[in-house]
């Protein structure tokens, strides 16, 4: 026996009831909306943890009650005293199912209720776009100059309510961040609206939950709450043009950029590139992951992830770009300073 | 009428007697390699969809096993993401369309049905015929094309736009189309020989109201079938000429609504479920009754239970579509009329487990799959009441939670039932018992390896992992949960290898069963085992609802048929009283060659439209073949002529 | 019984190998080929007795149904339509038509995109990867009917411009084609 205790992955089980939820959570919640949801989940699975625990008693105990080990068939019998009792009791177990049903009928609609309309007339609206394989973050404005494009990561101000409008432009996608609330799927030739409202500050994690093609498992984005200073300065930030190249190598490197395929997909605002295929690049270094959450935000992954984005993501509309060492160099370098 | 020859009991006939010889003869079926496609009786397409579908039930289970291999590392490289969405496509596909169905309502019922009832054969047996090839023409489809890169690689549910012409190039979602084309055909085809077998071929006396629970069971889902295959066969031909023909009917910018797809896929998806999940229990019910050595308990309210599972089944698609920003109050309508269904369900189980209490209870080994039944059906149902509420299911919806959820309601609902019947029927079937102590085995190995994997991807689900998911971050955290859910795989496997030594071993050196080994009440114990061609020496009548066991050892049978021709009663189907005869056609090359016609017309519309009007005249041809009148009708009597008292 | 398996068995590989090419998608791209812009040949003459060897014409991705779908994304997404519209021309010649300037065969398509061509026709090279360019060419030639139906792609989900490529009626290219042994 004790021999084969090391086989046990002893690690991984450890590891799997961790309880570092990792932000993305259905049980830790860090907004309102989850918050109920997690309510109502509790109250419905102790409901129900009760139900089963009853009926497998019951069948158990029917079970042992009147189990007789044969291995020919025994005689018919009948019960009618048992049955006369078992009429009433099997009534009663009707009623009670009834009722409880009834219950959780009538909180999860209240649940509902209270998780479907926003609580302010002055929320932050965000339009989210869902493309192959992610995220079109926009925060519309009558203004155009004050209209914010950014990709794969939202922020918002801590306490505030945020609508989103949804919007796909090609598949069914869903938008599904578990600390923060429920999902709603994104479907081409539809728009709908939902709100949240984060409480406590953090990054929360969020991925697409419909399936929406080859990548749809890297198709991550991440919701970064921030005090509301910090936020009104992130948005100051992002509405500004492309920072300048202040060394010869961030030269080069927009050099680069602009005679490459690079800008025939991206936009970087104050440059040439401006088309809208991938994401907007304009504050690219100001991200804390790429590839729509898929990788760390650093130079070499970076590096790695513009040389051959089909590596680490076979299928994604990017193209591999062997470029010169040099090249990539000053490029990695140019945009690690478009903060 | 005097009687010619003295009466031998059915559970007498060993086959020697002068009736026996002769009615054998009549209902023969033919041998050899033609006589294999000509063959017309029900007992044989039974054993043949049974067996079909466990073969698709294992290559299914051999995908099943490709993902938890791929899915116990973080960006582990042993699939890439095309054959990834391939696997788990053909996965969902191969187990709903080619073995749940075919098994649990096509195979059984195929099988047990005609017995249970007291008739020679099922209603239509040349169409039962037909159903069985085009199953199997659409099981080659799915999987031919698996094995030459086409096959479909858009979840089990396709939906429109990833499965439409514009994000599915090439041709893998019209094999998956044309597969449901050709698997609902043949579902459509056996409810109706079953339902027409219920209503009018049961034995006489055979009231509704004595009518054993399966039959109620298979008489309403072949109803909900005849309802529910429709809507699916618009949604994947509507799919068909979008993508084949350039219709817009899932096309926003010229008016079409991707919404439309899932309305009527799911019309169909979720009676589709009880369709797989009703004749489960209702294996279930009879085997209570018969280990509990009593007729069941609530007789009428489990009858009642059924019915309206499978019409409230119809009233809850929508909850496949919570997340998709309905109105709420659509979105409570359908929370409450899922909650609804779980009365009926919860209904039978009081009835179980009241039959049980006040019963006399022999464990054998079809019962402990039963109580495995209840105890996995149980979790599964209870999940599916957390599914039921909208806000919960907005965070778990297409999640590990979801999948969690609708194996246990699944497996626990047709896989554990359907091992319950396989041991329970099989030595009717193959005329031995099966190895109770290999059997035991089984079922451990099996219900430890399965909870082990599926309780644990509910917790998968609650961390945040998707569905449909090639691979993951290794910073997720659900390396340790995966990798417990991928070591249950190995129990389920030693499990079902334990089952098929059984099963081989036994079919040669298998302890011999009498008629009767478990002392059941059905009529199909009534003969010996495996049952002779014409099935009953005599065709029985009943006079109560467990005919076996309370019927008077003087139990009067049907006289007067003829035995030079393959004469068949024809009963009323309210009070089972007999109204006229008929004439079972017999062996029949036809339905395998319409079989063949139909199924190139529909490969061939996998690649054109001209294969319409082409494949037509074939069809048309083998149609005229088969409905050519054989110059014998049947001869209408007047009731009561027939009743020898 | 065994021969039966044993037959069964020698089917199932025999389809096994007989992988589909239209539905192969190709994720990881060959390297490109040295110097391919300059062995390209539109003409079939050359100086001398020895001819140039014509290096391969043939492009895999006309082959793949996912290669031409993607071809037919990029033409949107690189503005092909801003001077071709979806193939019946503006500024730019018509691609669906008949008619050939700078030759329909897919080395002679790669090449127009990736040289350029005077009175209009930008130069991308260098800002397209060249298998997209392939795959440009491959959706190209299905915009003139010079695909087999299977591979060529199917109706958009755009508003419906014009029938689906796949629909198109198959075209003997005329004008200047580039097919070797055909007039140039």
């Amino acid at each position: 026996m004790k021999p084969a205790l090391k086989f046990i992955p002893w690690r991984f089980l450890v590891q799997a009831m961790s309880l570092d939820p990792g932000h993305h959570h259905v049980l830790h919640p860090a907004a309102p909306q989850a918050g109920n949801i997690e309510w109502l989940y509790w109250v419905i699975f102790g409901v129900l943890t009760a139900v089963f625990v009853l009926m497998i008693a019951g069948f158990t105990w029917a079970g042992a009650k009147t189990g007789v080990a044969a291995s020919h068939p025994l005689p018919i019998m009948e019960d009618k005293e048992g049955d006369h009792r078992a009429r009433w009791v099997v009534g009663l177990a009707m009623g009670v199912t009834v009722v409880t049903l009834f219950v959780i009928l009538v909180i999860s609609v209240v649940t509902g209720k209270r998780i479907h309309g926003p609580t302010s007339k002055n929320p932050v609206t965000i339009q989210v776009t869902a493309r192959q394989w992610w995220w079109e973050i926009t925060y519309p404005n009558p203004q155009a100059d004050q209209t914010i494009t950014t990709a794969n990561e939202i922020h918002v101000p801590v306490g505030a309510p945020i609508v989103v409008l949804t919007n796909s432009k090609d598949v069914i996608h869903s938008f599904w961040a578990p600390s923060i609330t429920g999902k709603r799927d994104l479907i081409p030739g539809y728009s709908s609206a939902f709100w949240f409202q984060v409480d406590q500050p953090g990054t929360y994690h969020g991925q697409c939950a419909e399936f929406c093609g080859l990548q749809h498992a890297h198709m991550g984005f991440s919701v970064v709450a921030e005090p509301v200073d910090q936020f009104q300065a992130w948005q100051q930030q992002q509405l500004k043009a492309a920072a300048e190249p202040s060394t010869s190598e961030a030269v080069r490197g927009r050099d680069v950029f602009l005679t490459h395929a690079c800008l025939m997909c991206h936009t970087i605002r104050g440059t040439d590139a401006g088309s809208h295929v991938g994401p907007d690049l304009t504050h690219i270094a100001g991200r804390n992951m790429i590839a729509a959450e898929t990788l760390p935000n650093t130079a070499g992954a970076l590096a790695g992830w513009i040389v051959d984005p089909q590596r680490i993501k076979p299928g994604t509309r990017m193209s591999p770009n062997p470029l010169a060492p040099d090249d990539l160099q000053a490029l990695i370098v140019y945009l690690r300073s478009l903060q | 009428m005097p009687v010619a020859e003295p009466v031998i009991a059915n559970d007498q006939d060993t086959g020697q007697s002068e009736l026996a010889r002769r009615l054998a003869s009549t209902w023969r079926q033919p041998r050899g390699f033609w006589g294999w496609f000509c063959n017309t009786h029900h007992t044989d397409i039974g054993i043949r969809f049974i067996v079909t579908s466990f073969i698709f039930l294992l290559l299914g289970g051999v995908l099943a096993a490709m993902i938890r291999l791929q899915l116990v590392r973080p960006e582990n490289s042993l699939m890439g993401p095309d054959l990834y969405n391939q696997v788990f496509t053909m996965h969902g596909s191969s187990m709903i369309f080619l073995f749940a169905v075919p098994m649990m309502f096509q195979g059984f019922g195929v099988y047990i049905v005609p017995l249970m009832c007291g008739a020679r054969n099922i209603a239509f047996p040349r169409l039962n015929a037909f159903s069985y090839y085009l199953y199997v023409g659409g099981a080659l489809v799915l999987w031919g094309g698996f094995l030459t890169n086409t096959g479909p690689d858009v979840g089990w549910f396709a939906y429109v736009p990833l499965s439409g012409p514009a994000y599915s190039p090439g041709h893998r979602a019209d094999i998956w189309s044309q597969m449901i084309t050709f698997t609902e055909v043949s579902a459509l085809g056996v409810a109706i020989c079953l339902a027409t077998t219920i209503l009018r071929h049961r034995a006489p006396g055979m009231t509704l109201n004595r009518m054993p629970m399966l039959l109620w069971e298979k008489l309403v889902i072949s109803i909900a079938v005849i309802f529910a295959m429709p809507a699916v066969m618009i949604a994947s031909g509507l799919l068909l000429l979008d993508r084949l023909i350039g219709t817009h009917f899932f096309n926003p910018a010229e008016g079409g609504d991707a919404l439309l797809y899932q309305h009527l896929f799911w019309f169909f998806g979720h009676p589709e479920v009880y369709i797989i999940f009703l004749p489960g229990a209702a294996i279930v019910s009879t085997l209570v009754e018969c280990f509990s050595r009593r007729r069941i308990f609530g007789y009428t309210p489990i009858v009642i239970s059924v019915v309206a599972t499978g019409f409230i089944g119809f009233s809850v698609w929508v909850h496949h579509m919570f997340a998709t920003g309905l109105p709420q109050l659509s979105e409570s309508f359908f929370t409450a009329a899922s909650l609804m269904i779980v009365i009926p369900t919860g209904t039978q189980f009081f009835c179980w487990m009241a039959t049980i209490w006040h019963g006399r209870l022999q464990l054998r080994l079809p019962m402990l799959w039963c109580f495995g039944f209840f105890f996995t059906f149980l979790i599964g149902g209870l999940s599916g009441v957390m599914l039921a509420s909208v806000p919960v299911d907005l965070q778990v919806h297409d999640t590990y939670f979801v999948v969690a959820h609708f194996h246990y309601v699944l497996i626990g609902g047709a896989l554990f039932p359907m091992f319950a019947g396989l041991y329970f029927w099989f030595p009717k079937i193959a005329g031995r018992m099966l190895n109770d102590r290999l059997g035991a085995w089984h079922f451990w190995l099996f219900f430890i390896g399965f909870n082990l994997t599926f309780f644990t991807l509910h917790f998968l689900g609650l961390r945040g992992m998707p569905r449909r998911v090639y691979t993951y971050g290794p910073d997720m955290h659900w390396q340790g949960l995966n990798v417990l859910a991928s070591i249950g795989v190995v129990f389920m496997t030693a499990g079902f290898l334990v089952f098929l030594v059984n099963v081989l071993r036994s079919l040669r050196m298998g302890k011999i069963a009498g008629n009767n080994p478990w002392g059941d009440a059905g009529l199909e114990w009534a003969m010996s085992s495996p049952p002779p061609p014409y099935n009953f020496l005599h065709l029985p009548t009943v006079s109560s609802r467990d005919p076996l066991w309370e019927d008077p050892p003087d139990q009067p049978v049907v006289v007067g048929l003829r035995d030079d021709i393959r004469e068949t009663l024809v009963t009323h189907s309210l009070d089972a009283e007999p109204q006229h005869k008929d004439e079972d056609p017999g062996p029949s090359i036809w339905p395998f060659l319409t079989a063949l016609t139909v199924s190139a017309a529909f490969v061939g519309s996998i690649f054109t439209p001209w294969a319409v009007p082409v494949g037509a005249p074939p069809v048309i041809v083998t149609l005229i073949g088969w409905l050519w009148p054989r110059g014998q009708s049947p001869t209408p009597r007047p009731s009561g002529e027939q009743w020898s008292r | 019984m065994a021969k039966h398996f044993y037959f069964a068995l020698l089917l199932v590989i025999a389809v096994l190998l007989v992988s589909c090419k239209r539905e192969e998608r190709i994720l990881r791209q060959p390297p490109p080929a040295n110097d391919i812009l300059n062995t390209i040949q539109i003409s079939g003459l050359n100086p001398g007795a020895n001819s140039i060897p014509t290096p391969p014409n043939s492009n895999m991705y006309q082959e793949s149904a996912y290669a031409v779908a993607e071809g037919q994304k990029l033409y949107e997404e690189y503005n092909c339509v801003g001077c071709h519209a979806h193939g019946g021309g503006g500024i730019g010649p018509a691609l669906m038509d008949r008619d050939w300037i700078y030759g329909s065969e897919a080395g002679n398509i790669f090449s127009t995109i990736m040289q350029g061509r005077p009175n209009g026709m930008p130069s991308f090279r260098n800002r397209i990867p060249e298998y997209q360019a392939w795959e440009i060419a491959a959706y190209v030639r299905s915009l003139a009917g010079l695909l087999p139906k299977g591979v060529s792609p199917n109706r958009t989900d755009q508003m419906n411009i014009k029938p689906a490529e796949s629909s198109t009626p198959e075209q003997t290219p005329s004008g200047i084609t580039g097919i070797p042994g055909q007039h140039q």
